[in-house]
């Protein structure tokens, strides 16, 4: 079955309100104009007011409201339109949510999920294309999903609100209209693993969210140029599964992390730092990134294009690890 | 409504003061004996608010209170064995030993801390009581916060949303005068903090926060509105921090004959008159008041001097939880 990643969303919400009474919906505009992203669109007709809830413009107030309501038993999905707005909502998903359970001795779960838009690529300029997924990867306390599929997108989200911890969700702006193959066999995933999208044996790239499609589309150019790439999805940023990287490490010897975050201080760098740490002798040359330019993402299509990492990017990298020195 | 003043309720009222004063006092020795560390903040002079207002209160409702809350904790019946346990970093402690002062939390009393951000507890208060109204009708969250809460944003946005929602929320503002050092009418446009709940359409008023019996009247007053479904409350009561902010504080931002001029109100010292003065706190019952709470601050500072440490093989126990924890029953 064909769907879209923002149909996949939706489907996914639907089914955590049909499942769950104490489950609802929470941000702003999610309910009479849809989501934003208009990945809501529908519910609130379906569900009415009490599951789709729309906020007033109040990250930081709603966002501890979920937390709060989540501490007494309710089972809140809050949405944040874009991960820039979540910034407004730091101080509770960190001094709050992230910290509670482990402050009070484990007398307190937060089973919260916060779903959040992220990324660049559609011209929204820096105040809403930022990919923030790597900050929030710093906090213990919280696990943080990044669905690069659809079948991800589908799936994800049930795994979450499963889990006793906040869980944030990033999903990428560009993927919402992008269409994948549903299998009808899977009804679950784990958000514990990274996965192998393409094995190959010459290099990995180790990737997540929307470069995963940029890292598989390079992947075919140099599979036509004869080099066999292995794509690494790491679907979870927090707590990373750096077993699967370093086994796909240790069969291919070469790495090209692709993150659309920033370079500096970024879950890029915490790869890298972890398989110097932990697999440098598995590396027959040295760790390369791909990353955004460290600039605010610029409106002008053109300057958008040069700041976010590019297929031609990720393939002339993975090349430079291959070429005889 | 009618506070029935009879002699035992007024001895329960004067006890929990009482527990409370002498708990600080303790905490002060405790803390220049080096057995308490971290920040410390005494809430001696406001004793009335929180004992007030609990007195209005019932086991089914929550609390979200501040980092000034031990007289909180106490007077919604967080143990003061686990509480001391906790302020000397002990295992036994209601949080392991690992929130400390600012962090007193105890799930089973419906005690959701110790908030050490300030304004931080407003949210966490609004979204427990929308839990409530969904899952324990009848249930009320009373939400503790001082005048320089006022001034944050989490404040406006949850103030708004109490009352848009109608939520079953009774505002505590502990109006002391101070936002740390910062007096009152230099922090905010509107001194009267009351009147901003009525930019909110919610029901307020302002309290003298010295008088325990005039808190608990007001309180019984918000919390009956609030039960009844009509939407959250606002409280406003003025007071006065006797100590200093924390441990690490010259106080040169208020003189001596301020705070002398208010302890001439003390709560508890004023309480203790006008009972003696109309025959219904005898000498010897005075002094059995004394006893009992000195007993029971001896027998918690034993508790907490004979816990044990957490072992740092555990320190990341529960950075995860493995499960929600067994919720409060409806």
């Amino acid at each position: 079955m064909t769907l879209t990643y923002r149909e996949a969303c939706k489907q996914a919400i639907r089914d955590a309100l049909l499942a769950d009474p104490r489950c609802f919906v929470m941000g702003e505009d999610v309910g009479k104009y849809g989501g934003c992203y208009a990945v809501t669109k529908g519910l609130l007709e379906e569900f009415g007011p009490q599951r789709i809830v729309d906020t007033p413009l109040a990250e930081n107030g709603f966002t501890g409201l979920g937390i709060g309501a989540a501490l007494a038993g309710l089972r809140p999905i809050v949405e944040i339109m874009t991960c820039n707005f979540s910034l407004l909502a730091l101080d509770q998903i960190m001094n709050n949510a992230a910290t509670l359970p482990h402050m009070t001795g484990g007398q307190f779960a937060v089973p919260l999920v916060i779903r959040m838009a992220t990324g660049g690529g559609r011209q929204l300029a820096a105040q809403h294309s930022h990919s923030l997924e790597g900050w929030y990867a710093h906090i213990p306390g919280l696990k943080v999903l990044a669905p690069g599929t659809v079948e991800d997108a589908r799936w994800m989200l049930a795994a979450a609100l499963a889990d006793p911890n906040p869980v944030l969700i990033f999903e990428h702006i560009v993927l919402y209209n992008t269409e994948g193959e549903l299998d009808p066999a899977v009804t679950a995933v784990d958000i514990r693993h990274a996965k192998v999208r393409r094995p190959g044996g010459d290099l990995s790239l180790v990737t997540y969210g929307n470069s995963l499609p940029k890292c598989l589309a390079a992947a075919e150019t140099l599979a036509a140029e004869g080099v066999d790439a292995e794509v690494i999805d790491l679907r979870v940023l927090r707590p990373l599964d750096m077993a699967t990287v370093i086994a796909s490490v240790a069969r291919t010897r070469r790495v090209v992390i692709v993150d659309e975050g920033w370079k500096s201080g970024s879950i890029s760098a915490e790869i890298a730092a972890r398989l110097a740490e932990d697999a440098l002798y598995e590396l027959d040359a040295p760790v390369r990134r791909v990353c955004s330019r460290e600039v605010p993402v610029p409106y002008a299509a053109h300057l958008e294009e040069a700041v976010l990492p590019r297929v031609d990017e990720i393939v002339a990298t993975a090349r430079s690890l291959l070429a005889p020195r | 409504m009618k506070i029935h003043l009879n002699r035992a309720h007024l001895h329960a009222l004067y006890r929990q003061m009482l527990r409370i004063r002498r708990f600080e006092a303790k905490c002060v020795e405790l803390y220049q004996a080096q057995k308490i560390r971290g920040f410390l903040h005494l809430y001696d002079g406001e004793e009335a608010v929180a004992v007030g207002v609990m007195g209005a209160l019932g086991p089914r409702d929550a609390v979200v209170a501040t980092y000034r809350e031990h007289g909180h904790a106490l007077a919604h019946g967080v143990a003061m064995n686990a509480i001391l346990a906790e302020m000397f970093g002990k295992l036994e402690g209601c949080c392991r030993g690992r929130g400390g002062s600012m962090h007193i939390f105890d799930r089973g009393r419906r005690f959701f801390g110790g908030n050490a951000i300030v304004g931080g507890g407003l949210p966490l208060a609004a979204g427990i009581a929308l839990a409530d109204q969904r899952l324990r009708p009848g249930a009320i969250t009373a939400c503790f916060f001082g005048e320089g809460a006022v001034g944050e944003g989490a404040f406006h946005e949850t103030m708004n949303l109490a009352t848009l929602w109608r939520l079953p929320l009774l505002f505590v503002c502990e109006n002391n005068l101070y936002a740390m050092g910062v007096p009152l009418q230099d922090s905010e446009s509107e001194t009267d903090i009351w009147r901003k709940a009525q930019a909110y359409r919610m029901a307020a008023e302002q309290v003298d926060g010295m008088d325990p019996v005039q808190v608990e009247a007001a309180a019984q007053r918000a919390v009956e509105h609030v039960r009844a479904g009509k939407g959250p409350y606002f409280l406003e009561c003025r007071t006065y921090r006797f100590r200093a902010h924390s441990m690490f504080d010259t106080q040169a931002y208020r003189t001596r004959d301020e705070i002398e001029g208010w302890k001439q109100r003390d709560p508890i010292g004023r309480l203790r008159a006008w009972m003696a003065g109309n025959h219904q706190l005898t000498v010897d019952e005075a002094a059995a008041i004394e006893a009992t709470v000195a007993a029971e601050i001896e027998a918690a500072v034993a508790f907490a001097e004979a816990g044990t440490l957490e072992a740092i093989d555990d320190l990341e126990r529960f950075v995860l939880m493995d499960e929600v924890v067994q919720e409060v029953a409806p």
